[in-house]
């Protein structure tokens, strides 16, 4: 019964962090920005990474590969943000400006066109 | 339970296929840096998985191994396309701080 309850949780863990890493695929392919793109790399890195790790030390149980697969997790926990991190300080450092929307197209509403706390001080 | 770790398999290498697309479609060179870093990450999570599948637990390592030299190699490629030289420091580098 537990070793059903375990393999099942394990499963669900492996297959959403299957799904994840497709989503984060077509997110790095289909994004119109490096930053964007960036972010969709960093959900493969992280939560992908993360949930099929945790499902095989599930499987596993208690034994010498949970721990090497534990040591793999911490490792890709601290080097993930700071890969990421670095490659959008060489886009910013390199000139590559993010795209945003222009001011124009804005819904614009200032704070003293729709309330008039800003005109009586 | 193996069908599941195949189909978690075939996942990451649907994942890996559109990185390589990037890779190879980047418009600029931090595009196919990126597409990189999700490639090595993902060739980690193969390894750990071509593991449990055929129960040959000493291949662990060598996904380990894979997930140190993937950081390094990123930072390095990085340095290097920015300073053009490993060994130089200055403006606008990445690896001081």
């Amino acid at each position: 019964m537990a070793e059903t309850m375990l393999a099942i949780i394990s499963g669900i863990c492996l297959l959403s962090g299957g799904f994840f890493g497709i989503l984060g695929g077509i997110g790095l392919l289909r994004f119109p920005d490096f930053y964007s793109r960036l972010h969709a790399a960093g959900i493969t890195d992280t939560l992908c990474a993360f949930l099929i790790i945790v499902g095989l030390i599930i499987q596993a149980g208690l034994a010498l590969v949970s721990i090497k697969l534990i040591l793999i997790l911490v490792f890709m926990v601290f080097t993930a943000p700071t890969a990421s991190h670095a490659l959008a300080r060489a886009g910013l450092a390199a000139g590559d400006d993010p795209e945003t929307v222009e001011s124009e197209d804005m819904p614009v509403a200032p704070l003293d066109a729709q309330g008039d706390w800003s005109s009586n001080s | 339970m193996t069908t599941v770790l195949v189909l978690t398999a075939l996942a990451i290498f649907t994942t890996m296929a559109l990185a390589l697309l990037r890779a190879l479609k980047g418009p600029s060179v931090f595009d196919r840096i990126v597409a990189v870093n999700v490639i090595g990450t993902k060739t980690v999570l193969i390894v750990a998985l071509i593991t449990a599948i055929s129960g040959n637990d000493n291949l662990i390592d060598v996904a380990l191994v894979y997930a140190l030299i993937n950081f390094i190699a990123i930072v390095a490629v990085l340095k290097l396309s920015r300073m053009r030289d490993l060994a130089a420091s200055g403006e606008g580098d990445i690896t001081d701080g």
